[in-house]
């Protein structure tokens, strides 16, 4: 008698399918996303029934919840040339690999005099470091004068591309500077108040308060 | 090349003869497809969808200090002072200290809360009419009756009205800063269009501690 083999069904699936959408989503999340920036700190913005966006072009100030303040500006251009000022009114050297380090960070808080050695450290390093914020105080004021070297920069640069704008009859798409304060729900109102009350010197009154969208925090 | 999976494809053949080997059609995907959901997934978790949402607020300017300047004259006016442990104060109209020459009594601290029976029912109440100004308005603009526009500028001008509420924020060295856009929340769900956050005053520091240390 002959022997009756079963088919044996092959054990491999096709896949196709399965990797063609794999790597659409791949593919979709690449292009959307724009990453979490790594921040010094973890701050938990309170929660508000807010649902305006935070604009494009800032300068932003973070307060954590011991109240120190950390410093940030979105515009790259802007940015080196605030760093570029601040080093030269401090007589401070960076080289370049470091400037280049300074470029990728989003927000910072140290005392200059203590950034070269910051920038050379690795991101775990950094994590550890014992730092009390960017110094505000009336004899070591570096917030206000970040603050105020990064408004007229960002201003500069948001008036150049106007102007370019202009005269190419271009769309001018990009816009004002805006002042963004980002601090933490335990944060003490004190401390923003300080940081509030650095902006009002240099005669800034408008900012945004950036809040997360009605986090369950509310209405306990 | 990719390697392509033929296990014992070419296998058990006559001697000698050699054919040419046909190719299985079907190429090992596992090793891509692992890749491309790991890539998945790191992408999925380090993405942020949800831009971070603000709260747009001004802040007074410093006087100058050879300028004397007198606090404007406020009609509908409440002040609020914010404290430790997520407590709340306030009080109507202006400061009265006790003993007033008219004759008015002097000022009491009342405790509130940040439940929609505490703050939120005290500010929808005294902002009644600028409330219920804006939703008429929003009715007409549901309707068409009025552009967008106008309606925008006639709300501000209901949230400017003199019978509209002025708020005074106040808060000591306690409070947080959760507590502080909790309340700018609940003004600006109340339509309270004038708020103002200014320092605290001597005779209020004495009256919350009163209260506070009780």
């Amino acid at each position: 008698m002959p022997k009756v083999s079963l088919k044996k069904p092959s054990p491999s699936l096709d896949m196709t399918p399965m990797v063609d959408l794999a790597f659409l989503l791949v593919t979709f999340f690449m292009l959307t996303a724009s990453f979490r920036e790594a921040e010094p700190v973890v701050i938990d913005p309170p929660g508000s029934h807010s649902d305006k966006l935070l604009p494009e072009n800032y300068i932003l100030v973070n307060i954590d919840a011991l109240g120190r303040p950390f410093f940030g500006i979105s515009n790259n251009q802007a940015k080196e040339k605030t760093l570029g000022r601040m080093l030269q009114k401090y007589n401070i050297q960076l080289t370049e690999k470091q400037k280049k380090e300074f470029m990728k960070l989003s927000v910072f808080g140290v005392d200059i005099k203590q950034l070269p050695q910051y920038l050379e450290m690795s991101d775990a390093e950094r994590q550890k470091f014992k730092t009390a914020g960017i110094p505000n105080d009336s004899l070591n004021p570096q917030l206000k004068e970040w603050i105020l070297y990064a408004a007229q920069e960002a201003n500069a640069v948001y008036l150049e591309a106007k102007e370019k704008a202009k005269e190419k009859k271009q769309d001018f798409k990009m816009e004002k500077p805006r002042y963004a304060i980002k601090a933490d729900q335990k944060t003490k109102y004190i401390a923003v108040k300080k940081v509030i009350d650095t902006f009002t010197d240099i005669k800034i009154y408008r900012f945004n308060l950036i809040t997360s969208y009605e986090g369950g925090s509310k209405k306990e | 090349m990719a390697e392509i999976a033929e296990e014992g494809g070419g296998g058990g053949h006559g001697k000698g003869k050699k054919r040419g080997k046909k190719h299985s059609a079907r190429i090992d995907m596992t090793p891509m497809v692992d890749l491309a959901f790991l890539l998945l997934t790191f992408f999925v978790l380090t993405s942020t969808f949800s831009k971070p949402k603000t709260m747009e607020i001004n802040y007074p300017a410093k006087p100058e200090p050879n300028e004397n300047v007198k606090p404007p004259e406020v009609k509908n006016g409440l002040t609020l002072i914010l404290t430790k442990d997520n407590r709340i104060f306030y009080y109507k109209g202006e400061f009265i200290l006790p003993n007033d020459p008219k004759g008015r009594p002097a000022t009491q601290l009342e405790e509130t809360d940040f439940s929609t029976n505490g703050l939120h029912k005290i500010l929808t109440e005294l902002n009644k009419s600028a409330i219920d100004e804006i939703n008429q308005l929003s009715e007409k603009a549901k309707k068409k009756e009025i552009a967008d526009s106008t309606f925008k500028r006639l709300v501000m001008e209901a949230k400017g009205k003199k019978e509209a509420l002025t708020v005074l924020i106040k808060t000591d060295d306690q409070a947080t800063y959760k507590n502080f856009i909790d309340v700018v929340d609940e003004l600006n769900l109340a339509m309270v269009g004038k708020y103002v956050t200014v320092d605290m005053m001597p005779q209020e520091y004495e009256l919350l501690k009163q209260k506070t240390g009780q």
